[in-house]
């Protein structure tokens, strides 16, 4: 592996007119990472991967592709490839000749570019359908004949815009392995934008959350989950309760509703803080076998959501209302609508946020 | 499926599905269809086949000794006709100074209309507005407007005056006929050219160029086969008429620059040996139809 960092972004803004799509965000990204940037619509992932490969340039900023200055190198120049959002497959050619295009315009003769195209096709599992039009196959194979298209030209870094975005839940989960997979044999560094935080958590060594063109969190999956940044990120990844309150001391968030529960964090006193709780983390008891340890709220139950795996119970508390999730184990106890509960957590189980 | 698709392909899926009812639903639908272009056939039929009848059977025919044809002695002697150097000139000059139109036109019509095409929508409208401005006016008018500028004294010559470059005479010239014809012509080519690269998806040549393609490889390899269908039709629309070109030839060209409109309306009129200008019309339609079904078969494979 390599030192130099593949894609080295340092100060960049993007404005399109008076829209900053982009807002002074410092990135690494190491060389054989798989690195997911995360975030709702229109937070500027396409534009800081367009960046990357050349298709926009940045209004001000460094931008290295390793170690070299890349500013307003023009894409063909650069040495990554993208996987399009829609796959942008060319419409007049057939999937062999998609595949070898990138080989063909950097001067390889037809028939070893043809020969690699081939080779980089059974690898993607769509041998025998070489000679087919893009239109002519279905969204999945779009998206394979997309990922062959990139991967042939051995790029240095492979950028995907919403690769599985498009595909149905079954295929999507299937392509995410596979991915995963291609980005370790390769060793090459896969930047994966998408606005699932599933697959980001599930995919990735580190992701990178974004909102309206800013940098909220670089960090790994665990640390993203764990130790939010703020509120917005622990709202965003994965579901949370926030429970509103002030710093009490270094240990203790006193609540909205002037209950005071053990919590960690490093806010000054006074404070005004959220307290992200798991709806997983969170246990629920009958109002009288109060849970010791930990911490824990009164309500009462409003609705129980049945998922098959699991049961996700509404709580409506005297100020708000939480979330609940219990694994459907055998012998789990039930709580019907209407019962007065407890709700109790240990206090490792909660993350303190900015709100 | 559009709207319209998807009302009418309800209709049969409520009925049970054999293959009689197919079939009766198929001869029904190419009924109803034969009934809708009825008077497209009809109109055809009597304002194109009958008048292309005619002018076969009058190339076959003997010119007579007062001008007039007689429809008796059926030979081949119009078409010998067209071997003579003259008329095989006219020939060459025709179909030559109607490629060089296509081709300057083309040249001028496809960055513009990829210009257009990355505009926003109001620029668009505005342009193509403009676009079409010309044929406000009489086409005749503005071929007269040509001989003005270009003429004795006109505005260009004094320009190459002012400029030191003497006085250059276009009038007359095939170079005027050029410059007239694509003049005419250009608004056909811009036309279908715009309105196949607009439809390109720009990701497509994002996408080349991400896949090592310079600009000019992109455009060569993604942009030209992908509007195709526009450079077809607009050199059809601009070589055909070019080739058959009567009016502007006649206000901008001079006695000998003689093509091939002309010539036949000659032979008509002033020559009176029908036949010979019959065959001439005949060759000269011959010429458009091999061009425009080869032109569309070469452009079938590549679409
Ligand atoms: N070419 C453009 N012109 C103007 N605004 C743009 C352009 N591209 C993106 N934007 C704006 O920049 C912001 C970020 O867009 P984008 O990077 O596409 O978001 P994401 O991919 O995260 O959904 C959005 O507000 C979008 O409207
Ligand atoms: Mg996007």
């Amino acid at each position: 592996m390599n030192s130099t960092p593949a894609v080295d972004i340092k100060g960049i803004t993007k404005r399109f007119g008076d829209v900053v799509a982009v807002d002074n965000i410092d990135l690494e990204i190491a060389d054989g990472e798989f690195f997911a940037m995360l975030g709702p619509s229109g937070c500027g992932k396409t534009t800081t991967l367009r960046m990357i490969a050349g298709l926009d340039f940045p209004t001000t900023g460094s931008l290295k592709i390793f170690g070299e200055e890349v500013g307003t190198l023009p894409p063909n120049k650069r040495p990554v490839n993208t996987v399009f959002q829609n796959y942008a497959l060319f419409p007049h050619l057939n999937v062999i000749d998609n595949v070898a295009f990138g080989l063909r315009m950097q001067g390889v003769a037809k028939a070893g570019a043809r020969k690699q195209a081939v080779e980089m096709i059974e690898l993607v599992h769509l041998g025998g359908l070489e000679n087919r039009k893009a239109s002519q196959m279905s969204g999945g194979q779009q998206q394979r004949v997309a990922l062959a298209r990139a991967l042939v030209n051995h790029p240095k870094v492979l950028l995907l815009d919403e690769p599985l975005g498009a595909l149905d839940l079954k295929l999507r989960q299937e392509m995410q392995g596979e991915l995963k997979r291609l980005q370790k044999e390769l060793g090459i560094s896969f930047v994966f934008v998408t606005h699932d935080q599933e697959e980001a958590l599930t995919m990735s060594d580190r992701i990178a959350v974004m909102d309206e063109g800013k940098l909220l969190q670089v960090a790994k999956p665990e640390e993203i989950y764990e130790r939010p940044a703020n509120r917005f990120v622990a709202d965003f990844i994965g579901q949370t309760n926030l429970l509103d309150g002030t710093v009490e001391d270094a240990s203790t968030v006193c609540l909205a509703n002037g209950a005071r529960v053990r919590a960690k964090s490093s806010f000054p006193v006074g404070e005004k803080v959220a307290v992200s709780l798991r709806p997983e983390r969170a246990q629920i008891a009958q109002r009288d076998d109060a849970v010791d340890g930990g911490s824990a709220v009164d309500g009462v139950v409003e609705s129980v959501t049945y998922l098959g795996n699991a049961r996700v119970y509404g709580i409506k508390l005297d100020w708000m209302d939480l979330e609940v999730r219990e694994e459907n184990r055998p012998g789990a106890t039930l709580h019907e609508p209407g019962s007065q509960v407890t709700i109790a957590w240990d206090s490792e189980a909660v993350s303190v946020v900015a709100g | 499926m559009t709207v319209v698709e998807a009302l009418l392909s309800q209709e049969p899926d409520e009925r049970e599905a054999t293959p009689e009812f197919e079939a009766a639903a198929a001869r029904q639908e190419s009924r109803r269809g034969f009934l809708m272009a009825l008077p497209a056939y009809a109109y055809l039929v009597l304002f194109f086949a009958v008048p292309l009848i005619i002018v076969i059977v009058y190339s076959f025919a003997t010119r007579n000794r007062f001008g007039g044809t007689d429809l008796s002695g059926w030979n081949l002697d119009s078409y010998a006709k067209l071997g003579e150097p003259i008329v095989r000139d006219i020939l060459f000059r025709s179909v030559w100074l109607a490629l060089l139109t296509t081709i300057i036109c083309l040249v001028i019509a496809y960055p513009f209309a990829y210009f257009l095409s990355t505009r926003s929508p109001a620029i668009r409208n505005v342009m193509l507005v403009f676009v079409m401005i010309p044929f406000w006016t009489n086409f005749l008018v503005r071929n007269y407007a040509w001989r003005v500028i270009l003429g004795n004294d006109g505005p260009f010559t004094r320009t190459t005056e002012a400029l030191g470059l003497g006085e250059q005479e276009l009038l007359f010239s095939q170079t005027a006929v050029v410059l007239g014809l694509v003049y005419g012509y250009l608004p056909f080519m811009i036309l279908p050219l715009y309105a196949a690269v607009e439809r390109i998806d720009h990701g497509l040549l994002e996408a080349s160029r991400d896949l090592y393609a310079s600009g000019y490889q992109s455009f060569r390899r993604v942009l030209l086969p992908l509007s195709m269908p526009g450079v077809i039709a607009g050199s059809i629309l601009v070589f055909v008429p070019s080739l058959g070109a009567y009016v502007t030839p006649e206000i901008l060209g001079g006695a000998k620059t003689t093509l091939l409109g002309s010539y036949i309306v000659t032979q008509f009129l002033t020559a009176r040996n029908w036949p010979f200008g019959a065959s001439l019309s005949f060759v000269l339609m011959a010429i458009m139809l091999v061009t425009t079904i080869i032109y569309f078969r070469k452009g079938g494979r590549t679409l």
